[in-house]
């Protein structure tokens, strides 16, 4: 299922809406770098709060979209991730690094102003 | 336990073919059924074996095992009576029902069924006694059967409950020792106490990570004062926990790294690198309320005698 | 008990389909919810690993029972090329295809039994195992049987 985007002022908010094959995943990373230059956005919110696995593939999907976006001029926050799901990850080893986080949209949104306006480095 | 009912040695029934006599028993109880049966209600009734039971459940009950019990006389085998038994001592100890009713209910039966042998046969004495040593064994043969299962099922009713009781202390203990408290907005202290095994680095993990949503905490302390051997591999367990809190976008601030254990760390060469160290847990409070943006100023009351109080401004 | 469940392996929907059942079954044996995320996980691993380095291949999922505790067996089965250094396949961060190599090795970490069959040439069996309250069974008071 692919995943929407949705413009908010001068942010994107990718929301997962159900689980995600490898596909989705490469479909949503292209779709970001591409959408991120048409709206001249200067931050990614990508809300995970409905994914119940976070395994080594969507681990590395979002790095590389980070990455990506960050080479296109825009920060990603990854918010919403579930607890049973950060611990899944930790155990098998997995680490988001170099991509902020935040608990839910409301404070991934947050972080994104706070950032531009080069304020707090919380979050990182 | 297995193989039910061999425990109690009882004399075992002929398990020849039922011979005539057997089946003319067998018509006997059959043919006074309704009698019989209801004489049994009534004695049990009288001595109170049936208090908790409706009309209607004690009607079916009776006649069940009634015809369970002439059906083993008549087959010369168990089976009937051991998954009956079974059924009713669950039921029974499921419904408060006590060892004397249960028993007692089965040794008015067995008196019923000998009585009216008695009745039938008391003029011919020689077929009484034969007719005595092939309805006794299995008398008590049922009678075992079902004290058995009663007994195992009181058991397994004890044990159950003594596992829950085990399990919901274990669950106090494990809440108690790690208390997760909220300081103030957004931020949460975690003093951790005791030795630090993986079992309970996960439980401890858990239970942080969930605090961290229902409080909205952006910043934890760590306190590991308490801990008093950190390894590798209790390290290898902070730096997973505080990988963890950070998917959760809530930063961890470790303090009360003893000296010989920062030094021993660094020793076996853990990686600490990424982990935010205070020395102890009033500079981790004030590096928590830094992040969390918010400021300490002194309020100079002239004339206060007290030291000044720290006040906290957003 | 639930009856065993084959989810075939064939492309990157096949995985999430195979976690998505595993994850339903562990439910009705009886594992908490953390747990279900972890034997989740694992099983994307492992059917990742099909789908990358083999190909196609199956998921079979079953209950079992062990001394008086429930659990979940998973197989991951393969015909493809095998590993051929087991050991090696299991160590953090080695992969074959410059990824993270952590699928393997992680696995590992979030269940209580894992195995690895492999011959080069002929295809990969990997079998992991969990239990539910393991610690539990450790625990005096528990009745002996
Ligand atoms: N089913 C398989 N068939 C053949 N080779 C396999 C199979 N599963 C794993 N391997 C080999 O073992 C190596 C390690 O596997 P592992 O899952 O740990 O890492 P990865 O798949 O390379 O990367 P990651 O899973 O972290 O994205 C792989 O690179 C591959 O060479
Ligand atoms: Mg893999």
């Amino acid at each position: 299922m692919q995943v929407p985007i949705l413009k908010q002022g001068s942010y994107l908010i990718a929301s997962v809406q159900a689980a995600l094959t490898d596909a989705d995943l490469l479909d949503l990373r292209d779709r970001l770098a591409v959408q991120v230059g048409v709206y001249r956005s200067r931050g990614v919110v990508v809300d995970v709060t409905v994914l119940d696995v976070m395994d080594s593939f969507a681990t590395r999907m979002l790095r590389s979209i980070a990455q990506i976006l960050r080479l296109r001029g825009a920060e990603t926050v990854i918010v919403g991730m579930q607890p049973d799901v950060a611990f899944a990850m930790v155990q098998l080893g997995l680490r988001l690094e170099g991509v902020s986080t935040a608990l839910d949209l409301e404070e991934g949104l947050e972080l994104l102003r706070r950032r531009e306006k080069g304020g707090s480095n919380h979050g990182r | 336990m297995k193989g039910k009912g061999n425990a109690i040695a009882v004399r075992e029934p002929p398990a020849a073919p039922a011979t005539e006599l057997t089946r003319e028993l067998v018509a006997h109880f059959r043919g006074k059924k309704d009698f019989l049966r209801q004489q049994w209600v009534e004695q049990m009734t009288a001595k109170s074996f049936l208090a908790g039971l409706t009309p209607k459940e004690t009607e079916t009950e009776s006649i069940t095992i009634y015809d369970t019990c002439v059906g083993c006389l008549e087959r010369g085998e168990y089976r009937a009576a051991q998954s009956y038994a079974t059924s009713m001592a669950e039921r029974g100890v499921l419904r408060g029902m006590t060892t004397e009713q249960i028993i007692g209910g089965l040794l008015t039966l067995r008196d019923v069924y000998g009585r009216s042998l008695f009745h039938r046969y008391h003029r011919e004495m020689a077929r009484l006694s034969a007719a005595l040593d092939i309805y006794e064994p299995v008398a008590n043969k049922i009678l075992s059967i079902v004290a058995l299962a009663f007994i195992e099922e009181r058991e397994k009713v004890v044990r159950e409950e003594r596992e829950k009781v085990v399990r919901q202390q274990q669950e106090a203990i494990r809440e108690l020792s790690t208390p997760v408290l909220q300081v103030r907005e957004h931020l949460l202290v975690l003093p951790i106490i005791g030795t630090l095994d993986s079992h309970r680095a996960r439980l401890l993990t858990e239970q942080l990570l969930r605090s961290i949503r229902a409080n909205r905490a952006k910043v934890v302390i760590m306190d590991i004062t308490g801990v008093p051997n950190v390894d590798s591999k209790v390290a290898n367990h902070l730096v997973q926990t505080v990988d963890a809190c950070r998917l959760l976008g809530a930063t961890v601030i470790v303090t009360g790294v003893a000296p010989e254990i920062a030094q021993t760390l660094t020793t076996i060469g853990v990686d600490l690198g990424r982990i935010l160290t205070v020395c102890d847990l009033q500079g981790g409070i004030e590096e928590a309320d830094r992040l969390l943006g918010y400021r300490v100023i002194v309020t100079e009351s002239a004339g206060s005698p007290s030291p000044p109080a720290p006040a906290l401004e957003r | 008990m639930a009856a065993d469940v084959r989810v075939p392996i064939e492309s990157d929907a096949d995985i999430v389909t195979a976690r998505q059942q595993g994850r339903a079954l562990a439910a009705t044996v009886g594992f908490g919810n953390s747990e279900l995320t972890l034997i989740a996980t694992a099983i994307s691993e492992v059917a990742r690993n099909i789908v990358e380095h083999a190909g196609r291949g199956e998921v079979i999922l079953s209950p079992t029972e062990a001394n008086n505790s429930q659990g979940i067996v998973v197989v991951a089965r393969d015909q493809g090329p095998g590993i051929p250094n087991i050991e090696q396949a299991l160590r953090d961060g080695y992969s074959t295809r410059g990824s993270l190599g952590l699928g393997l090795p992680g696995a590992r970490r979030l269940m209580d039994e894992f195995e690895i069959a492999s011959k080069v040439g002929k295809g990969t069996t990997v079998t992991m195992k969990k239990w539910i309250h393991r610690n539990l069974t450790e625990f005096p008071l528990r009745p002996r049987r």
